[in-house]
């Protein structure tokens, strides 16, 4: 129970898929025009997460290893499809407000990076937990993007107009310079105050990006591929070594056997 | 004729992929930091978005609605874009190794491109034909050409800039990110 409850924690604070480990960056920018668009595509995609994590969990003795990738593909798409019919025959003006970016959910990187890394070694029980952790991190970073836009942008939270502010609103907050503009403040503030994030953690792996791929440009990407491929031959050689080795040592115990039984004959004589 | 130059204008400038429907927006950031790779990682781009963009309104007309499955619409195209991906990498490595070296590096980072499958499933949206959908396909990635080939012409520059300590970075990236957007906002005042 407790590693449970340290999942949703982690979800939600420690690792914050929007504030700290900076993913799905493209409907965190599209969707927050407004606070009920950011929840409504928040609580969708922790909806998908949700469920991810919990199929992908109980399937990953099944999934062969190699093919895990386009397995997790096709469970996230149908899981996505199905949340988009519900949407339309339920919900159908948050359907039509973020339009293309519910097929997008496909492609966020949380939900495949929470199978890989969590879902694909953990119990489903667990998984469940981690996807409700990690959605609501998300739901939160998108909520509270929102909610700045709208205010900033339209003087207004949750379409409530606020009067006193509505005077002085800053209508392209609400447009799509805007978005960039506020996340470029999000993460000045965290380089500022040295807050834990993607955008400025320095890399402790040998590998160039330090494993993050916010950052990670083509020619990095090029020499990670062939320190990563030379560390895998060195890996492979090593094996083979250990592998000789243990070979030899069979060998000479074999032979030590077939000697001491031989001696052993010798003095049965 | 004249619509589909529209078509052209409209994908490409109007409705940029990057700067107004904030797709694709990781290689944009990740990968524009000289304006060679830029320019590779948008030649690769154009490339597979036309042909995803065909392929997949192709495989949407003659399968999907003839047999009414529709709505196995996004499972369909995210793997056909996935094999697509796969095959034009082999067949450039076999074909045209100088073509692969320039692009090659960039094909794998583009199978999960949020880009590729938002502009298959916008051509569904508008309900496209076959040659409409590979030319807005090609008006989409030409706009992410210009639009990562600028913004990477513009970081060349701001590496000699006296950026202030908390705003080095991605911050400065994502600054002058908005500023690209509000001169691509002019072009939504163009009507045809």
């Amino acid at each position: 129970m407790t590693k449970n409850i340290e999942r949703l924690f982690n979800g939600i604070i420690k690792e914050n898929p929007t504030f700290v480990l900076m993913l799905g960056m493209c409907p965190t920018l599209a969707v927050t025009s407004s606070a009920s668009n950011g929840l409504g595509m928040g609580l969708t995609t922790t909806a998908v997460l949700i469920m991810s994590n919990f199929v992908i969990s109980a399937m990953r003795n099944i999934i062969p290893t190699k093919v895990r990738i386009p397995a997790f593909i096709v469970i996230v798409a149908t899981l996505v499809t199905m949340v988009q019919l519900l949407l339309q025959a339920y919900i159908p003006a948050l359907n039509d407000s973020l339009g293309i970016y519910i097929p997008l959910i496909v492609v966020n990187c949380i939900i495949l990076g929470r199978a890989e890394s969590y879902a694909s070694k953990n119990g489903p029980i667990n998984s469940i937990f981690d996807g409700i952790g990690m959605g609501l991190g998300f739901t939160l970073g998108l909520t509270s993007i929102g909610i700045f836009r709208e205010l900033i942008g339209n003087g207004a939270i949750f379409g409530h107009t606020i009067s006193f502010i509505a005077d002085y609103k800053i209508g392209i907050f609400t447009a799509a310079p805007g978005a960039f503009f506020v996340l470029a403040a999000l993460t000045a503030l965290q380089n500022k105050f040295k807050a834990p994030c993607a955008t400025n953690k320095p890399g402790k792996s040998e590998i160039a990006c330090g494993g993050n791929c916010g950052s990670c440009s083509g020619d990095t990407c090029k020499g990670n591929k062939d320190l990563i491929e030379a560390e895998q031959i060195a890996a492979q050689a090593e094996k083979v070594r250990l592998a000789k080795e243990a070979a030899a040592a069979k060998a000479k115990a074999k032979a030590e056997a077939e000697a001491k039984a031989a001696a052993e004959a010798e003095a049965n004589k | 004729m004249k619509t589909l130059i529209l078509l052209i204008i409209t994908t490409s400038l109007v409705n940029n992929v990057v700067l107004s429907q904030f797709l694709g927006l990781c290689p944009f950031l990740g990968v524009s930091k000289k304006t060679s790779t830029a320019a590779g990682m948008g030649g690769a781009v154009i490339f597979v978005i036309t042909i995803a963009s065909a392929a997949t309104s192709l495989i949407n007309t003659f399968i999907l609605e003839k047999l009414n499955v529709t709505f196995l619409q996004t499972i369909v195209f995210i793997l056909v874009i996935a094999t697509l991906v796969q095959l034009v990498e082999m067949f450039l490595k076999k074909s045209s190794p100088a073509l692969y070296n320039s692009l090659g590096v960039f094909l794998p980072l583009i199978t999960t491109n949020c880009a590729v499958l938002g502009t298959a499933l916008t051509n569904v949206q508008n309900s496209y034909g076959v040659l409409e959908s590979t030319i807005a396909g090609l008006g989409t990635a030409v706009g992410f050409f210009i639009s990562i080939v600028i913004m990477a012409g513009v970081r060349e520059k701001i590496e000699y800039n006296d950026v202030s300590e908390s705003f080095k970075g991605s911050p400065i990236v994502l600054i002058t990110a908005g500023l690209m957007a509000i001169a691509f906002y002019g072009f939504a005042s163009l009507s045809f």
